[in-house]
């Protein structure tokens, strides 16, 4: 099974630090981490300096695969114009490394990217046609296609409504759950995080200051100091825990 | 569920997407196939044409079964005619293809050999040749001014490509240098004109203007393997290239690495392009148009957009030959002004007709 462990990991952009020293337990195939902060924090950067795209101290350790690009990544910005069709668009990121000849099981895989998000019936548009909603899930779809051990999303939710937030939420969650990937998901809707994810990290400032089981993670006092919110966490009726925010402070 | 059936069984019936993936990738190959047999019928009349005028069966004859035809015709369409045909093919590929991958990693539509400056040294080696005679390395005196031409293109490429080392040039900073390159080599070829003789001076004129009528046999070769070097080169890196025009982060989320690949491609293309120009001078534009067409006719899958952007420009500057060949009877007019004179209307009746923004 996949793991993923962050050890003393650090990253700058130029000779500014971002991210500082942060060490994480051992994460494995079949969870669901929400990576939550405030705007800033560095939450982008710290998913550049897992893939090897930002330089710094510390070792990213992943084990227990054998695919030559274990990690699949769906950046923050997803905004691109080509003379490209959705259908295309998707296909490219699956022959990444790849012959210039394409199976007829990567076309399938291209398919599935498509249904599992609902987006199907775009794969004729053109990429440069979409909407801001349409064009996150294409990039999500991007990233899905590639079946990765390790999903990484940077922000998959921000654009889309609620529907479509909880079916690619969902999609993630069965991911996890049945091909046994580990996601990797930055959240701002913390709501979600509390319902999808097994696991958050809090960023504050570039540096980790928690990280466990989620409910651990997202608590009143956690809120005021680092959202700087009054807010309650309680179980609705069916049992499943909500946040309720009251006020800003 | 039926994501599943579909991703189980490839030979499931087509989806909608796939139905409409096929029926694309179909059309495109079709395309390229037109562009061939374009391409050969250009290349005929283009043979047919000339102060001695052949049929197009005469033609076809001659290269078929060049025995059969007298020895004349097979002088004049084999050992004339033909390295100045094929020279204009090899020449229009290699220009197109240079614009197309320039455009591809800089993400800008107006990049080509011509706007970042590579046909501007070129022209100023030549120049140096051509008005005093200057040889940067000592040859045989018909090579003196392609490989002026050839190492001025090179030097400028590798300027470009040292300064886009710099931290934070960006794509964007490229072209402008690229500008900046025009301007400082057409100042060069002015400051060479004022002081060369009127002879060299008309020299140097009609070497920018680009001509193919200089074409040998070797110098065809010459072209055509590095043309045929560089293209598998290219294509290896296809689905990165189409990557790019993603943009770098997400080009970057699929595992390509853009400044590397940036870097090796310029390197390619800066090739190509100053090979073509050492030859035949400048002719100016089918860097441009021909990515432009092939992208409107084929999208930009590098799998059709890379073989397109060849065969558009070589059936560009084919059928210019041919025009430069007709338009005065007699008299065949340096090729690069027809290039411009006929390409750029054509070119900006496509792009005003081309409603889609892609870029
Ligand atoms: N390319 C860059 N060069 C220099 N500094 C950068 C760059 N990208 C981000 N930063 C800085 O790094 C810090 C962290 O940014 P990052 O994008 O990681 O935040 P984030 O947690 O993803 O925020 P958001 O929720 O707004 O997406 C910010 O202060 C930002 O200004
Ligand atoms: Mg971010």
């Amino acid at each position: 099974m996949v793991t993923l462990q962050l050890n003393h990991v650090s990253a700058r952009y130029g000779r500014h630090p971002i991210v500082q020293d942060i060490t994480t337990p051992c994460f494995q195939g079949g969870q669901v981490v929400a990576l939550l902060g405030p705007n800033a924090a560095g939450k982008s950067t710290l998913f550049r300096r897992i893939l090897g795209l930002l330089k710094g101290e510390g070792e990213v350790a992943i084990s227990g695969t054998n695919a030559e690009r274990p990690v699949a990544y769906m950046p923050q910005e997803t905004g691109a114009k080509a003379v490209l069709t959705v259908y295309e668009s998707v296909l490219l990121a699956r022959m990444q490394g790849r012959s210039l000849k394409v199976q007829a099981a990567d076309l399938a895989q291209v398919d599935r990217a498509l249904s599992e998000l609902n987006i199907s019936a775009l794969g004729e548009r053109d990429i440069g046609d979409l909407s801001g909603g349409q064009r996150q899930l294409v990039s999500a779809a991007q990233a899905l296609v590639q079946e990765p051990d390790i999903l990484m999303l940077d922000e998959p939710t921000s654009a889309l409504d609620l529907n479509r937030q909880i079916n690619l939420l969902g999609v993630l969650r069965r991911l996890a759950d049945e091909r046994n990937m580990l996601i990797m998901v930055a959240l701002h809707d913390l709501g979600h995080a509390l319902r999808f994810a097994d696991a958050a990290m809090m960023l504050e400032n570039g540096r980790l200051i928690a990280c466990g089981p989620t409910a651990d993670v997202i608590t009143p006092t956690l809120l005021r100091q680092v959202y700087r919110v009054e807010a309650r966490i309680e179980p609705c009726s069916k049992g499943r825990l909500q946040l309720i925010v009251e006020e800003a402070v | 569920m039926t994501t599943e059936s579909i991703a189980t069984t490839p030979n499931a019936p087509d989806s909608q997407g796939r139905a409409f993936y096929r029926s694309q990738v179909f059309r495109r190959q079709m395309i390229l196939a037109a562009l061939v047999l374009a391409l050969f019928f250009s290349l005929c009349v283009d043979l047919a044409l000339g102060p001695a005028r052949y049929s197009l069966g005469e033609v076809i004859a001659a290269l078929l079964t060049p025995d059969n035809v007298s020895q004349q015709a097979r002088v004049i369409l084999w050992e004339i005619r033909m390295p100045v045909a094929l020279m204009a093919l090899v020449v229009g590929a290699s220009l197109s293809v240079a614009g197309a991958q320039m455009q591809t990693i800089l993400s800008n539509p107006l990049a080509s050999p011509f706007t970042l400056g590579i046909s501007a040294g070129a022209s100023f080696g030549a120049a140096l040749g051509l008005a005093f005679g200057v040889a940067i390395i000592p040859t045989a005196i018909e090579y003196v001014v392609p490989i002026n031409a050839f190492l001025m293109a090179m030097v400028t490429a590798f300027l470009i490509h040292a300064l886009s080392l710099k931290r934070g040039v960006t794509v964007e900073t490229i072209v402008l240098l690229g500008i900046a390159m025009v301007f400082i080599f057409n100042s060069l070829m002015a400051l060479i004109q004022f002081f060369a003789s009127q002879q060299a001076v008309a020299a140097v004129v009609f070497w920018t203007m680009g001509s193919l009528t200089k074409a040998t046999w070797p110098k065809f070769w010459i072209a055509l393997g590095v043309l045929a070097t560089v293209m598998p080169l290219l294509a290896r890196h296809g689905w990165a290239l189409t990557a790019m025009r993603l943009g770098d982060a997400k080009a970057e989320s699929m595992g390509v690495r853009p400044r590397s690949l940036r870097l090796e491609v310029l390197v390619l293309v800066s090739l190509l392009a100053a090979i073509a120009v050492a030859f035949v001078g400048t002719i100016g534009f089918i860097g441009l148009v021909g990515p432009h067409i092939a992208r409107i006719l084929l999208g930009e899958d590098q799998r059709f957009f890379l073989p397109g952007s060849a065969l558009c420009g070589a059936l560009i500057l084919s059928v210019g030959s041919v025009i430069s060949k007709i338009i005065i009877p007699g008299t065949i007019i340096p090729i690069g002004i027809i290039t411009s004179l006929v390409g750029i209307p054509f070119f900006l009746f496509l792009v005003l007709n081309h409603k889609k923004a892609s870029w």
